[in-house]
């Protein structure tokens, strides 16, 4: 019997090491896997790297793991916002590594990982100083740059709905870095808002099917910080 | 001196947006585009986080932070609107799908260069997102932004001081004085503020103009 559902997200992240890479999903507050950063907090896992669209907001979340100096690297397309001032302090500070992406490279290559693709060749950044030192070469008169898979250890990401083989679907944006995280990880952690019985999700809507994924945690809806969500339908 | 206001800006951008288009709008001034986009023209608007077909902002109560756009905030989504993954919604750009994007700005090369993540700065902190993507993705790229900085100097230049964010990628420029379209040609002034000479215009702008 296959049964992905854990009890907590602890008992999802118990494993985590030192020096781990770890994807977390969201875009703004949407498909940003709250309780599972909390999770990693509390774990205590040191000397991360981290792949996120940005470096952290205000005062909790992934800008507390920063903030406790458990992060070494972030690798994001835009680490600066209002509220973004625990990271800017470490950056400035020197103890923080950044490795900035422009945002399509950064789901490109988190993608090429799950994908099992070595490398890719894309128009995205070239001519810039992000793609200084890459490889480049013109293909069909257009020039391009060599751009690596990103592999990680952990995803975190933040599902609307699932069951025990790990199957997934999402709510409107809240999808953005989900399916592509779930692909690229050795291990992929999911929460979700409702566990349903195993054949219950429309299988013609199933956005990530569950062998990406290998643990499912239920988590209640909270309202978010940004203002709330709706209840579910 | 006689200058378009941000929402005349916008409301010129939007003329140039016909029936059918797919279009983006960049954070910033390019958002109010989308209020002068009339119910006579069907346009698709895409969002970087995976949203094709949204509307406006909903009603205040009604917010939902699961439906956004880039800017983070809230929108609704209309008939025919859907989601996708992020690298599909790059891809979109990437690949040529969408018709148009219309981006901010601080620095527009006559050969189409474009500036616009990163002053440089040696104390900035660089954050770029999808800017890169979009300004080489979009079939057509158009740029709105005020004619010259804040000191008076020109934004329009023949080669751009600030990091690129794309080369050769603009195709259009609409500023509170002109707009003008970059052609193999040279930069051709297609209209003029009203009461502005085109000598002034030139003044102002770091490339020679043509008409």
């Amino acid at each position: 019997m296959i049964d992905k559902i854990r009890s907590s997200p602890a008992e999802a992240l118990k494993d985590v090491a030192d020096g781990a890479t770890v994807m977390i999903g969201g875009f703004g507050t949407a498909g940003l896997p709250d309780e599972l950063i909390a999770a990693l907090m509390a774990q205590g896992a040191r000397e991360l790297t981290i792949v996120n669209n940005n470096a952290g907001n205000g005062d909790t979340g992934l800008a507390a793991l920063l903030a406790a100096g458990r992060v070494r690297k972030i690798i994001c397309s835009f680490p600066r916002q209002a509220d973004s001032w625990h990271f800017d302090k470490l950056y400035r500070e020197g103890r923080i590594e950044l490795e900035l992406v422009p945002q399509g490279n950064l789901a490109e290559r988190i993608r090429a990982a799950g994908a099992g693709i070595g490398g890719f060749f894309t128009p995205t950044g070239y001519g810039t100083e992000l793609a200084q030192g890459k490889e480049t070469r013109e293909i069909g008169g257009r020039m391009y740059v060599l751009e690596s898979p990103i592999h990680a250890d952990y995803a975190l990401i933040k599902a609307e709905r699932g069951d025990r083989w790990g199957n997934l679907c999402y709510r409107m944006t809240a999808r953005n870095f989900g399916p592509v995280m779930a692909m690229a990880a050795r291990v992929t952690v999911a929460t979700v808002h409702e566990i349903v019985e195993l054949g219950t999700l429309d299988p013609e809507a199933v956005v990530t099917p569950g062998l990406f994924v290998q643990h499912v945690v239920r988590v209640p809806r909270t309202r978010t910080t940004a203002g709330g969500v709706k209840e579910p339908a | 001196m006689n200058r378009w206001t941000k929402d005349q800006m916008a409301r010129r951008v939007a003329q140039d947006i016909v029936d059918g288009m797919v279009v983006n709008l960049g954070i910033g001034m390019p958002t109010a585009v989308a209020n002068h986009i009339g119910a006579d023209r069907e346009v698709m608007m895409h969002s970087e986080n995976g949203i094709i077909g949204f509307g406006p902002a909903p009603r205040a109560g009604e917010e939902d932070y699961d439906l956004i756009n880039a800017g983070k905030q809230p929108v609704t989504l209309l008939p025919g609107g859907c989601f996708f993954h992020h690298a599909d919604s790059f891809a979109m750009m990437r690949g040529g799908h969408l018709d148009v994007c219309v981006l901010g700005a601080f620095q527009v090369a006559g050969n189409g260069d474009l500036a616009n993540w990163h002053t440089g700065a040696a104390d900035a902190i660089p954050a770029v997102g999808g800017a890169m993507d979009l300004a080489i993705g979009a079939r057509r790229t158009w740029v709105m932004m005020e004619h010259t900085t804040k000191s008076g100097e020109a934004k329009i230049v023949p080669r751009c001081s600030y990091p690129l964010t794309g080369l050769a990628c603009v195709s259009r420029i609409y500023t509170d004085l002109a707009v003008i379209e970059l052609t193999p040609a040279g930069a051709m002034v297609l209209e003029r503020v009203e009461g502005l000479s085109f000598e002034e215009l030139q003044a102002r702008t770091g490339v020679a103009l043509g008409r």
